[in-house]
């Protein structure tokens, strides 16, 4: 670390006022954040400092999309393997997936850091660390087959559109990550819906790596006489984007993010009940084979889970009191059922659930507070 | 008249403000509608700025003939008899030699009379001003209208059916062949919003003083 340390040392002054490379010193300043605890004081007035900043909070989030990333990574081969019916272990499988998945990140990071980068050199503030969990978080939801340029404009489009519009980190209404899939699911729907793109080398020799949500959407076959089961889907031995398939890394995942409390339990626990209540209800209609699908089985296949635990839980676009985000976590739940039994052609009802709350955590938020300030008003009179 | 009253520092202003500093669309932020609705293709959008482009400044050169007998109780209504007459005209004529891009643009046409863009001319400029400062106001106006429209409906065109004016640029480009694919995302509404949004952006940091302080 002393030889980085003494590196950046040496080109400090090249960055700071007055230097060659002055208008560069938002890029030097990421780096040397990221390297080494920043040294920046504050300049006006006192404030309290936490050693949990923005930094660590986001490194907590990547944590605890490890055991999704591996069991992501481990089910890219798993699934390639078994639909050319090729006998596999599990190393073999982990180092396919490995290779499927790197390119997917490498180019998520690269073009999103890019982005991140020319923007705070343009308007001279500092490189935020948000995009450290979108740019892994991304990947994640995407189909392992989708072709890099397409990811590349995605990531863009969220990055631009959905972020640096509105300011950048922490000013963004949409999730961006979730920004970027929808981008790709509009603009590009034969890579990001049908039965060729889940997994790896599907269509090629005939196999079907359709989706449960695709199957049951496609209302030919019940849930009961599908060629998955209860534990295929708790686990995660299905096809789905990359990280979105076993419902128990998913879990591993909120434990560590609830008992570090970077992620809101109330908004995990609240859209997993609104999600069960609604899929309850609609078992009780069962016209398509999508309401007649058990509720709990509901929350386990498509991205409900990952959506609930990873995307909803976004401090920035989620609700902030915690009366909100029970409401907004029951209606995230509620949505995402509907859409997925209303409307076959958008059976990932989770993702368009979670933007269009997106747009609607600040007014959730604001009755909340209204109500709040009327019952203290009414106190004092 | 000489030429020099006729093309004035006053009428060139008319003329100019509203490509930029009084953009109807990117700075007034009128006649988005239509703007979202026939930006899919260019030769739709084209004939779309045409239209507005004639009954605009022809209807803001007829209210200033008659701004001083017009009561102005009932401007409005004298205002839109106005507009309406021109807008049946001209969608009389897109019906007779243009039918396939008239059928394109159907209700369209006829929401021409709902175009705040033009109620907004003749109520602000037409009613106050004489008839050749208007018809200038009328073709400014209209040319800001006309080169977002064309600019929005370019991107989309090329970027969301690989085509230009209907002719497969794209394809005679040969970029399919290394993998690339149209964006559908591009001919829904919602894209042109955001094209629209992107240009209003560009516009801003080109133009400062457009900028409100915070």
């Amino acid at each position: 670390m002393k030889l980085f340390k003494n590196i950046l040392e040496s080109v400090k002054p090249l960055f700071v006022k007055g230097g060659k490379l002055e208008k560069m010193y938002p890029a030097y300043d990421a780096f040397e954040t990221f390297l080494f605890v920043p040294d920046h004081t504050t300049k006006s007035g006192s404030h309290i400092r936490d050693a949990v900043d923005l930094k660590r909070t986001m490194a907590f989030v990547v944590l605890s999309l490890i055991p999704c990333i591996i069991f992501g990574m481990w089910n890219i081969g798993d699934q390639y393997f078994n639909a050319i019916s090729v006998e596999t272990n599990f190393l073999n499988n982990l180092i396919f997936g490995f290779w499927k998945f790197l390119p997917l990140l490498a180019v998520s990071y690269a073009v999103g850091l890019s982005v991140e980068f020319a923007f705070a050199i343009s308007r001279g503030h500092s490189v935020n660390e948000g995009y450290l969990v979108t740019g892994m978080l991304i990947p994640l939801i995407m189909p392992v087959d989708v072709p890099l340029w397409m990811l590349a404009v995605s990531v863009v489009f969220a990055v631009v559109i959905g972020k640096e519009v509105f300011g950048g980190t922490g000013m963004n209404i949409l999730n961006p990550a979730l920004t970027a899939r929808a981008f790709l699911f509009f603009a590009y729907p034969s890579y990001m819906s049908g039965d060729k793109v889940w997994v790896h080398g599907a269509g090629l020799d005939g196999y079907s790596g359709e989706t449960i949500l695709g199957a049951l959407a496609s209302n030919t076959s019940s849930w009961d006489n599908l060629k998955w089961n209860f534990n295929d889907a708790l686990i995660g031995y299905i096809p789905g984007s990359v990280g979105e398939t076993s419902f128990i890394a998913i879990i591993i995942g909120a434990l560590i993010l609830i008992f570090s409390g970077v992620g809101s339990w109330r908004i995990i626990l609240s859209t997993f009940l609104g999600g069960y209540l609604t899929a309850l209800l609609f078992n009780l209609w069962g016209v398509n084979f999508l309401m007649s699908t058990p509720a709990h089985i509901h929350l386990l296949i498509g991205g409900f889970a990952f959506g609930a635990v990873f995307m909803s839980t976004d401090p920035v676009s989620g609700s902030q009191t915690n009366k909100g985000k029970i409401i907004y976590g029951l209606l995230i739940g509620f949505f995402a059922i509907v859409i997925r039994v209303f409307n076959p052609a958008y059976p990932e009802g989770m993702m368009l659930a979670i933007l269009l709350m997106n747009v609607f955590a600040p007014l959730i938020d604001h009755y909340i507070v209204d109500a709040n300030i009327k019952n203290r008003l009414k106190r004092i009179n | 008249m000489s030429k020099s009253k006729l093309l004035s520092k006053r009428t060139k202003q008319l003329l100019s403000d509203p490509l930029d500093d009084n953009n109807p669309i990117t700075v007034q932020v009128l006649g988005i509608c239509s703007a979202l609705a026939i930006t899919v293709q260019l030769k739709p959008a084209i004939v779309m700025a045409l239209s507005v482009l004639v009954v605009l400044s022809v209807a803001n050169v007829i209210i200033s003939l008659m701004r001083k007998v017009i009561p102005s109780r009932i401007r409005i209504i004298v205002q839109l008899v106005v507009v309406a007459t021109l807008v049946i005209l001209v969608d009389q004529v897109l019906r007779a030699f243009v039918y396939d891009v008239s059928k394109e643009l159907s209700v369209f046409v006829g929401l021409i009379i709902t175009n705040c863009i033009i109620m907004g001319r003749l109520e602000a400029f037409g009613m106050a001003n004489g008839p050749w400062d208007s018809f200038m106001d009328g073709l400014g106006n209209s040319f800001g209208y006309a080169w977002i429209l064309i600019a929005v409906a370019f991107f989309r065109e090329l970027l969301g059916s690989g085509t230009l004016f209907g002719y497969p640029v794209l394809e005679s480009l040969g970029i399919y062949e290394l993998g690339y694919e149209n964006n559908g995302m591009m001919i829904l509404p919602p894209m042109a919003l955001i094209t629209v949004g992107v240009i209003i952006w560009i516009q801003r940091v080109k133009n400062i003083k457009l900028v409100e302080s915070k």
